[in-house]
C-alpha cells in the first residue's frame, strides 16, 4: 500500500523555504519543495529517514516512523549562512572582507536572449561599464571597471575562469574571447574593485578582476535541467538617409539638370538599409547533469546556440560542453577540482563596411544593374567607367557585399584546470594548493569573394578576379600556481596568511595566405602570398597576503606580489606591487547589534598598488629588434644584363630600452550596510585612482628614435569616483515579494601630466581616427581633461540657428582661425551611470526588469560628419547619397572639426524585461518547470540623434544596430 | 623559471642584430630597406606594417608626399581630394598643423635615422675574402648618399634649423638639437657637401661606384654629382652664397659620364623606363615586388579620372585627383588654346579652367606617367593595381637645362649648351619653327624662359617648387596661377611661404628646437 508523505519547510522566521531538498535517505527518492515550501513524496517501502537540506541551512534528518506529515523549521548554519565569496587564490566570507567586492550570482543575472557572459551582469554592478560592440551574435564587449586607469596600454579588466586568469588579447574567428563559456554555466561572477582586493593579481589587476565561477555538482542523486530558447532579433531603426526623390531634388539643385552627374542618377527608388536588414531567429538549447556518486560530485553540461544576426548573413553556431568534478580523498584532506570547458564556435560574419556603404549609396539605382555589362558582377549594380570595368574609389554595392561575402571561421577552445588542495594530516590548519592550467584555441577562418565581386575584379582576366583568404591561428596558455596557506584561530584572533607562486605563459602563432577565387598557386598568380608570425611572453610572480581578525570585528589585510614580465629588460622587469586594507564590522558592536534599524554595517579602508605591462604593439618593446619586409615590399635594381635584382628589406624597428611598469595607487573607502532586518542593504564606495608612468604611445623627437610614435612610459592620470549599490526587499508578504536594486556610479578620469618635464605648451597626443577622409582624428589626449576627449571648433550658427559653414569662433582672438582656436567639447566616457533592476514573485509568477542610464558622455557623430556635405554627392564619375542632416547644415564641403558634430549621448536603456511561470511538484513533484518571456533592448531613450547612444570609444560609425529581441524559453528539472 | 623571463623573438619575420646580420647578403637587404624608404610605406606592401605610425599609410609614402609638396602648390598641378591637409597643399595655405606637413618632415627625418642606424650597424662589418669589391664599403657610402639626398630635401623644404642627427646619435629619447646656427644657418648645407664630397673622391674608402657603373636604381657617383650640382643650384637660397661655378663643375661631370637622351621623350615615364639611358637615378617600383599607395601608383592613378580610360595607361581605375592648372596648359600652346610643343602630354577632353578646385575634371588631366611599356603592354601587376613604372629622380634633359642656367647666371649661355637645349627640342619634337621662337626668348628674356623651360621639359617631375623658389617665382604676386593663395584667379603668398613651417607636432616632441622665425 503507498503512503504519501507531505509537510511543509519554513526558515528560522516561519517564512515557507522553497527550493529545500527532502529525500528519503538510501533512496534516491525525493522532491524539492515548491514556493510555498510544500512538498509531497511517495515513501519507498525501505526508507526509515528522511532527509531535508538547503543551502546554508543546518541539514536535518527525521525518523520517519508513521508519520504522513513532517513539518519542519530549519535553523540556518552559521558557518555557512555568511555568503561565500571567491577572492584571488581562495574565498572569504563576505563578512571578512576588507576590500571592495562585488559578487552576483545566477539569481541576479540579466535574463533573457544572451549568448555572451559579459550581457548577464550589464548594469549590475557600480562601477562597471559594459559597452558591447553592437548587434553582431556573439559580439565582444568592452568593459570598463571605475574607467580605465592607462592610455595606449590595455584597459581591460583581468578575467579568471575558474582559477585560470584569460588572456584578454582576442582569439581569431572569434568576436568575442568570452564566448568560450556558455552563459548558462556560469555561478558567480565577483568583481574585485580597489587594490587591496586585486593586488594579490598585481600586474594584470590595475584595472580590475572579473571572476566567474562555473555551477558545480554538489546534491546527492542526480539533478537533470533544461533550458531551451528560441528568439525573434528585430532591427530597431535607420539612418535617415535622403529618399531617393529627396536626393534627386538635391542633386539637381547642386548640379543642375543638365549636368553630367544628374545624367547618372537611376530611375529606382532603393533603401539600401532595409535590403540589408532581417528579422534574425535563433536558438538556445542547454541541459546539465548534475549530482554526486560516491565521493565524486560532478556537473556536465551541453549548450548549443544557433544566432542569426539582423544583419543579412551574420551567423554563429557554438556547442559548448563543460565538466566540473570535485572529488575530495583522505577524509576530505585532499580536494581535487577538474574543470574543463570546450567550446566550437563557428562564425559567419557579415562585412560591416556594408553599413557604411548603405548611408551613401545612390538610392535611384537598384540592386540588381540593367544591361549586359553588370553580368560580371553577378548582376549587382556596380559604379562603372568608360571602359565597363569598376570604380575602385566608388562605394560597393552594400547588397553585394553581403551576399558575395563569405567571412567564415571556425575555433575550438578549451579551458581547463586541475586543482589540488591538500591539508595537511599532521597540520590542518595548513593547506597547499596546486593549480594547473591549460588554455588552448584553434581557430581557422578566411574570406571568399567570388570572380564576380566587383572590388576584386581583375579587369585583364576576370577568371583571376576575387579573392581567397585564410588564416589559422593557434594560442596555448599555459599557468601553473601553487600556493600554501595556514589559518589558525586563537581565542579572539584569526590569522590567515597565504604564499604563492605564480608562472604564466602566453604563445600564440598564426599562418596566414591568400589568393584569387580560384585558389591559384603563387606559379599562376603572382599576387598570392603567405605570412606566418608567431610571439610569446611570460610572467612570473611570487605573493603573500596575510589576514588577521580580531573579535570578528577588526579586520586587517595586507598583500604584497612581485612580478616579473619577459616584456621589459632585466633592469626594469621586476615590479613590486603592495596593498593594505582595514576593515572594522561595526555591526557587530554592541551599539548596533542591539539597534532595530541598522542591521549590519562595516567600514572599510584600503591602498594599493598594482602594475601593468599588457600593452598592444609586440612583446618586445625594450629589444632593438629588426622585421623582415613581406614578399610586395622588396626593393628592385635593374642590371642591365641580367635583369631584376629583388632584395627584400630589413628594417630596426624603434623601441626603448628603459620601458617599466606602469603603476597605478588607489586609496578606497566603503561602507557596507544594512537596514531593517537587511530589507535594504547596499554599499557605497569612494575611490581615488592615480595611474603613473603610463605607458602611452607619444610622439618622439625626430631623429631620437626609429619611429615618429614610441610607446614609453610618461604622463600621469587620476581617476575618482563614487559608487552606491542599494538593494532592497520591499515587499515580503506570503505569496508576494518585490526586490529592488540601483547602483549608481560617478566617475572621473582625468590626465594630470603627459610629458616628462611640464611642459605648458604641450598639446597633447592626438587619437580617434575618423572616417571621411584619411589620417584624420577627432580626439585628443591633453592634461586637465579625459582621455580621448574631442578636440574641435567652436561652430558659429545663424540667426536661423543653421551653422555656417567654414565659420567657427576664434577663441583666442588672433583674428585667425587656427589648430590653436580648437577646444575640447566633451568625452565618450560617462559621468554618472545608473543600473535599475526589479523583481516581483506572485504565486507562480514572477517579472524581472532591468535597465540603466549613462550621463555625461559625448559621442562624435562621423556618420553625419562624413556623409552629409554637398559636395560629396558625386565624385568622378559616381554618386553618394546623404544623411538626412545635410538639410540641417546645407554644408558644401566636410566641416568635421566642429563641435555640431559632437552630440550629447545622455540615455536610458531597458536592458531587458521578462515575464515567467513556474509549474511545481509536475508529476507527484518530480519535476518543475518554468516557461517564460524577455524582451531584450525593449526601448532606450536619448536626446542623441544618431541611431544608438551607447557607442564604445564615442566615435559613431558603422556600428552593427542592436537588436530588440523577444524571446520565449522553458526551463525543466528533475 | 625566471630565466624565462629572459625571451628571444621567435617570430620568424623579426631577430636581434646579431642574427639579422650575418653575411654580405643580409647587409645588402638592410640597404635595401634604405632605398625602399623612398618607395614603399612599411614592411608589408602595399600596407600592414607602416614605417610611420598615427597616420594614414599610403598617404603617408616619402614620395607621395615629396611629389605633391613640389608640385601641387605650384603653377604646374592641382589635386581636388577633400583629404585634410590636401586642399591647403593645391592652395599654399599650409599651417604648422597641417597633417601633410607632419607627414612630409617624418618622412625625411625618418630616412636620415634609418641611414644612420645602417651605418651604425656595419660598424665592424668586414668580410674580407668573402667581400672581393669591397661591397661592404660601397653599401656605406649609398646609406651616406641617401642620407644626404634627405637631408638636401629637408633643407629645401625647413631650411637650416632641422635637427641634426648622424651615426653617432644613439637610439632612445633623447631630443636631437637643430645646428647651432639655426634658420639662416649653413652648417645642413655644410655637412652635404661634404659627404658628398668624400663618398666621390676617388681616395675615399667609402665611395660610390663609379659614374653610370651603378645598377638602376643604385647610387653612383653620377647620382652624387646630381645631387651636389642640385646643392650649388640652390646654394643662396641655402646659404645667401652661389655656387654656380661649383654647380657647372658637376654638371659637366654628369653630362660626360656617358648617359644620353632617350629618342622618345615618353620613354623616361613608362613601365619600362628601367631601359631609359637618359636616367641617372631613380625610384623603382614594381608591380609585384615593390607595392605602395604612394610612388607612382599614386602618380598614375590619382591623374586619371572622369571620363577618361584607365585601362589605357595600365591601371585597373583612377583616382581623379591632380591635373594640371592652366598655367602649364599655356605653356605648351600658342596664346590660341592650341598645343605647339608636343611634350606637353595631356588629356585634353576635360574643362580646361581650373574653375572647382575639388573636381577633376576641371583642368586638364596630365597623361605623362603610365604604366604601359614601349610596345604596349601592361606592367607586371595582373591586377594593374600597383605600377612598374619607376620614378626618375634625376635625368641627363635636367643636367642640361641646370648647366644652361648655371652659365645664364654667370654670364651667357654657352654653345655646347645651346646644343644641348636643341637635342631636348629635337628630341621632344619640337618644330624648327618653335626652337627659333625659343632661341629668340632665351636671348631676349633667359630667365623667364629657362623657368617656362624647365617646366615644358620637367613638369610634374617633382623639380617646380625648388625652382620657382630659386627664380624668386614662388610666393611672389608677380607670377599666379589659379589656387595659388587660395583664389581661383591666383594671388601672392607671404615669402615665409617659400619655406614650410616646422610641424607643431615635432616642435610639441623636441623642446630643442625652435619654429622657424617667420612661421612664429
Amino acid at each position: 500500500q503507498e503512503r504519501t508523505l507531505t509537510g511543509t519547510v519554513l526558515d528560522e522566521t516561519g517564512t515557507p523555504l522553497p527550493g529545500v531538498s527532502v529525500i528519503f535517505v538510501g533512496t534516491t527518492t525525493g522532491a524539492a519543495t515548491n514556493f510555498d515550501g510544500q512538498y509531497k513524496l511517495n515513501i519507498p517501502e525501505d526508507a526509515s529517514q528522511v532527509k531535508f537540506s538547503y543551502i546554508g541551512y543546518i541539514e536535518q534528518v527525521v525518523e520517519l516512523g508513521a508519520q504522513s506529515i513532517i513539518d519542519v523549521t530549519l535553523q540556518p548554519d552559521a558557518d555557512q549562512l555568511e555568503e561565500v565569496v571567491v577572492i584571488g587564490y581562495g574565498s572569504a566570507k563576505k563578512d571578512d572582507l576588507t576590500g571592495s567586492v562585488e559578487s552576483i550570482d545566477t539569481s541576479k543575472f540579466n535574463q533573457g536572449a544572451i549568448s555572451s557572459p559579459q550581457d548577464l551582469l550589464t548594469g549590475k554592478i557600480a562601477g562597471v561599464n559594459i559597452t558591447n560592440g553592437g548587434g553582431a551574435p556573439g559580439a565582444g564587449a568592452t568593459i570598463r571597471i571605475r574607467g580605465g586607469s592607462s592610455l595606449s596600454a590595455s584597459n581591460d579588466p583581468l578575467i579568471v575562469i575558474d582559477g585560470v586568469p584569460v588572456d584578454s588579447d582576442g582569439v581569431a574567428g572569434m568576436r568575442n574571447p568570452l564566448n568560450t563559456i556558455n552563459p548558462n554555466d556560469i555561478e558567480t561572477f565577483t568583481v574585485l574593485k580597489d587594490a587591496s582586493a586585486t593586488a594579490i593579481y598585481g600586474s594584470r589587476a590595475s584595472n580590475g578582476v572579473i571572476i566567474i565561477t562555473t555551477k558545480k555538482g554538489t546534491r546527492d542523486g542526480i539533478q537533470v535541467e533544461y533550458n531551451g530558447t528560441v528568439s525573434v532579433g528585430t532591427p530597431t531603426g535607420q539612418i535617415d538617409v535622403l529618399s531617393a526623390d529627396q536626393y534627386r531634388d538635391l542633386m539637381i539643385k547642386q548640379y543642375g539638370e543638365a549636368s553630367p552627374e544628374v545624367a547618372l542618377l537611376g530611375s529606382s527608388n532603393t533603401d539600401w538599409q532595409e535590403e540589408l536588414m532581417r528579422n534574425a531567429i535563433s536558438t538556445d538549447q542547454n541541459i546539465s547533469v548534475a549530482g554526486r556518486t560516491g565521493i565524486l560530485p560532478y556537473r556536465v553540461s551541453f549548450g548549443y546556440n544557433n544566432s542569426n544576426g539582423i544583419l543579412e548573413t551574420s551567423n554563429m553556431e557554438r556547442y559548448t560542453t563543460s565538466v566540473n568534478l570535485n572529488p575530495k580523498f583522505f577524509d576530505d584532506h585532499l580536494a581535487v577540482n577538474v574543470s574543463a570547458k570546450y567550446v566550437n564556435v563557428s562564425n559567419r560574419f557579415a562585412d560591416t563596411g556594408s553599413l557604411g556603404s548603405a548611408i551613401a549609396y545612390d538610392p535611384t539605382q537598384s540592386v540588381k544593374g540593367s544591361g549586359d555589362q553588370y553580368d560580371a558582377f553577378g548582376g549587382y549594380y556596380t559604379w562603372l567607367d568608360a571602359d565597363y570595368n569598376p570604380i575602385t574609389i566608388a562605394p560597393s554595392n552594400p547588397v553585394a557585399m553581403l551576399n558575395q561575402t563569405e567571412n567564415t571561421s571556425t575555433v575550438n577552445r578549451f579551458i581547463g584546470n586541475l586543482q589540488f588542495d591538500y591539508k595537511f594530516h599532521f597540520l590542518p590548519e595548513l593547506k597547499a594548493n596546486l593549480n594547473l592550467g591549460y588554455d588552448h584555441s584553434a581557430s581557422k577562418g578566411g574570406t571568399y569573394n567570388p570572380i564576380t565581386s566587383a572590388w576584386n575584379y581583375n579587369i585583364t582576366d576576370p577568371t583571376m578576379g576575387g579573392s581567397l583568404s585564410h588564416y589559422d591561428q593557434n594560442k596555448t596558455n599555459e599557468l601553473l600556481d601553487f600556493t600554501l596557506q595556514y589559518d589558525k584561530e586563537l581565542g579572539d584572533h584569526r590569522f590567515n596568511v597565504l604564499g604563492g607562486y605564480s608562472w604564466q605563459h602566453f604563445h600564440q602563432e598564426q599562418d596566414d595566405w591568400w589568393t584569387n577565387a580560384r585558389g591559384d598557386s603563387q606559379a599562376d598568380n603572382p599576387n598570392a602570398g603567405t605570412y606566418a608570425f608567431a610571439t610569446e611572453y611570460y610572467l612570473v610572480s611570487f605573493f603573500g597576503r596575510a589576514n588577521y581578525t580580531l573579535k570578528d570585528k577588526y579586520m586587517v589585510t595586507a598583500t604584497v606580489r612581485s612580478d616579473g614580465t619577459s616584456r621589459f629588460s632585466e633592469n626594469n622587469r621586476w615590479g613590486i606591487f603592495p596593498s593594505a586594507a582595514f576593515a572594522w564590522n561595526i555591526g557587530k558592536e554592541d551599539f548596533i547589534q542591539n539597534s532595530a534599524v541598522v542591521s549590519s554595517m562595516k567600514l572599510r579602508a584600503g591602498w594599493g598598488i598594482t602594475g601593468q605591462q599588457n600593452i598592444g604593439g609586440g612583446n618586445y618593446p625594450y629589444m632593438p629588434t629588426y622585421i623582415y619586409g613581406d614578399e610586395r615590399s622588396q626593393y628592385v635594381y635593374y642590371d642591365p644584363n641580367t635583369g631584376k635584382m629583388i632584395y627584400p628589406t630589413i628594417r630596426p624597428n624603434g623601441y626603448d630600452e628603459n620601458i617599466k611598469w606602469e603603476e597605478t595607487t588607489t586609496y578606497n573607502i566603503g561602507l557596507d550596510f544594512g537596514f531593517f532586518d537587511d530589507k535594504l542593504t547596499g554599499n557605497i564606495d569612494a575611490y581615488h585612482r592615480v595611474t603613473n608612468d603610463l605607458l602611452n604611445t607619444v610622439p618622439v623627437a625626430s631623429g631620437s628614435n626609429l619611429t615618429n610614435q614610441l610607446l614609453t612610459n610618461v604622463g600621469s592620470l587620476q581617476n575618482q569616483g563614487v559608487e552606491l549599490t542599494l538593494n532592497s526587499k520591499l515587499v515580503q508578504t506570503g505569496d508576494f515579494f518585490l526586490d529592488f536594486g540601483v547602483n549608481f556610479t560617478y566617475n572621473r578620469t582625468e590626465i594630470t601630466q603627459l610629458t616628462l618635464v611640464d611642459d605648458p605648451d604641450y598639446a597633447g597626443v592626438k587619437v580617434g581616427g575618423i572616417a571621411g577622409g584619411t589620417g584624420q582624428t577627432i580626439q585628443i589626449h591633453q592634461v586637465g581633461y579625459a582621455p580621448s576627449s574631442f578636440l574641435v571648433y567652436e561652430q558659429i550658427y545663424d540667426d536661423k540657428g543653421m551653422p555656417i559653414e567654414g565659420a567657427y569662433v576664434d577663441r583666442n582672438g588672433d583674428g585667425q582661425i587656427t589648430e590653436a582656436d580648437k577646444y575640447i567639447a566633451g568625452d565618450p566616457n560617462p559621468d554618472f551611470m545608473i543600473g535599475v533592476n526589479m523583481r516581483a514573485t506572485y504565486k507562480n509568477w514572477d517579472f524581472s526588469m532591468s535597465g540603466r542610464a549613462n550621463f555625461g558622455q559625448q559621442v562624435y557623430n562621423n556618420v553625419n560628419s562624413a556623409n552629409s556635405n554637398l559636395n560629396g554627392m558625386s565624385v568622378s564619375g559616381f554618386n553618394s547619397n546623404r544623411t538626412a542632416d545635410v538639410y540641417n547644415t546645407m554644408f558644401q564641403t566636410m566641416q568635421q572639426h566642429s563641435d555640431y558634430y559632437v552630440q550629447d549621448a545622455n540615455y536610458f536603456r531597458m536592458d531587458n524585461i521578462m515575464l515567467g511561470y513556474n509549474f511545481n511538484n509536475l508529476a507527484g513533484g518530480k519535476y518543475n518547470a518554468r516557461v517564460y518571456g524577455t524582451v531584450n533592448n525593449a526601448f532606450v531613450i536619448t536626446g542623441y540623434d544618431g541611431l544608438d547612444p551607447e557607442v564604445s570609444g564615442g566615435i559613431d560609425n558603422n556600428l552593427y544596430p542592436r537588436p530588440r529581441t523577444y524571446m520565449l524559453g522553458v526551463n525543466l528539472s528533475f | 623559471c625566471i630565466n624565462d623571463l629572459n625571451v628571444d623573438p621567435i617570430d620568424p619575420n623579426l631577430d636581434s642584430k646579431d642574427k639579422i646580420y650575418t653575411d654580405l647578403n643580409s647587409y645588402e637587404q638592410g640597404l635595401a630597406k634604405i632605398y625602399a624608404g623612398l618607395a614603399v610605406s612599411g614592411q608589408k606592401g602595399p600596407a600592414g606594417a607602416p614605417d610611420l605610425g598615427g597616420l594614414d599609410e599610403g598617404a603617408s609614402q616619402y614620395l607621395r608626399k615629396y611629389w605633391e609638396f613640389q608640385e601641387l602648390p605650384t603653377d604646374e598641378a592641382i589635386n581636388g581630394w577633400g583629404d585634410p591637409g590636401q586642399p591647403e597643399l593645391s592652395q599654399a595655405t599650409w599651417a604648422a598643423s597641417n597633417v601633410l606637413v607632419e607627414i612630409l618632415y617624418y618622412r625625411m627625418t625618418y630616412q636620415i635615422t634609418l641611414a644612420n642606424q645602417f651605418i651604425r650597424d656595419t660598424e665592424g662589418a668586414d668580410f674580407g675574402e668573402d667581400d672581393p669589391t669591397d661591397r661592404m664599403n660601397q653599401m656605406r657610402a649609398e646609406a651616406r648618399y641617401l642620407r644626404a639626398m634627405s637631408y638636401w630635401h629637408a633643407l629645401d623644404f625647413y631650411g637650416n634649423g632641422i635637427p641634426f642627427t648622424d651615426e653617432n646619435s644613439a637610439i632612445g629619447s633623447t631630443p636631437p638639437a637643430p645646428p647651432a646656427s639655426g634658420f639662416g644657418g649653413t652648417e645642413i648645407f655644410e655637412f652635404i657637401e661634404s659627404e658628398l664630397m668624400e663618398i666621390t673622391s676617388e681616395d675615399a674608402v667609402q665611395q660610390l661606384k663609379a659614374a653610370k657603373a651603378g645598377f638602376v636604381g643604385q647610387a653612383d657617383k653620377a647620382a652624387a654629382y646630381m645631387l651636389l650640382a642640385k646643392l650649388y643650384m640652390n646654394a643662396e637660397v641655402y646659404t645667401g652664397t652661389p655656387r654656380w661655378e661649383d654647380a657647372k663643375v658637376y654638371l659637366e661631370k654628369v653630362i660626360n659620364a656617358g648617359y644620353s637622351l632617350e629618342g622618345d621623350y615618353a620613354n623616361n615615364f613608362m613601365a619600362d623606363n628601367y631601359l631609359s639611358q637618359e636616367i641617372i637615378f631613380s625610384v623603382n617600383y614594381d608591380g609585384l615586388y615593390t607595392q605602395s599607395y604612394g610612388g607612382t601608383t599614386f602618380l598614375i592613378h590619382g591623374a586619371v579620372g572622369g571620363d577618361m580610360s584607365a585601362e589605357e595607361y595600365g591601371i585597373d581605375s583612377g583616382w581623379g585627383g591632380h591635373r594640371s592648372t592652366t598655367a602649364l596648359v599655356e605653356k605648351f600652346e600658342d596664346g590660341n588654346e592650341v598645343q605647339v610643343d608636343p611634350r606637353g602630354m595631356f588629356y585634353r577632353e576635360h574643362d580646361r579652367a581650373n574653375t572647382d578646385l575639388t573636381k577633376f575634371t576641371d583642368g586638364y588631366a596630365v597623361v605623362k606617367y603610365t604604366n604601359k611599356s614601349r610596345l604596349g603592354y601592361n606592367g607586371s601587376d595582373p591586377n594593374l593595381t600597383f605600377v612598374d613604372t619607376n620614378f626618375p629622380v634625376f635625368r641627363l634633359a635636367d643636367a642640361y637645362l641646370m648647366l644652361a642656367e648655371a652659365e645664364m647666371r654667370m654670364g651667357g649661355v654657352s654653345g655646347t649648351s645651346m646644343a644641348n637645349l636643341e637635342e631636348i627640342w629635337t628630341r621632344g619634337n619640337v618644330s624648327s619653327d618653335l626652337q627659333t621662337a625659343y632661341k629668340a626668348e632665351l636671348s631676349s628674356n633667359p630667365e623667364g624662359f629657362l623657368l617656362d623651360e624647365r617646366a615644358r621639359e620637367l613638369y610634374w617631375e617633382g623639380h617646380r617648387r625648388t625652382d620657382l623658389v630659386r627664380f624668386g617665382q614662388f610666393s611672389t604676386s608677380e607670377y599666379v596661377w589659379p589656387w595659388k593663395g587660395g583664389d581661383v584667379n591666383g594671388k601672392g603668398l607671404e615669402s615665409k611661404f617659400d619655406l614650410l613651417p616646422l610641424p607643431s607636432s615635432e616642435i610639441n616632441a623636441n623642446p630643442k628646437l625652435k619654429q622657424n622665425p617667420a612661421w612664429m
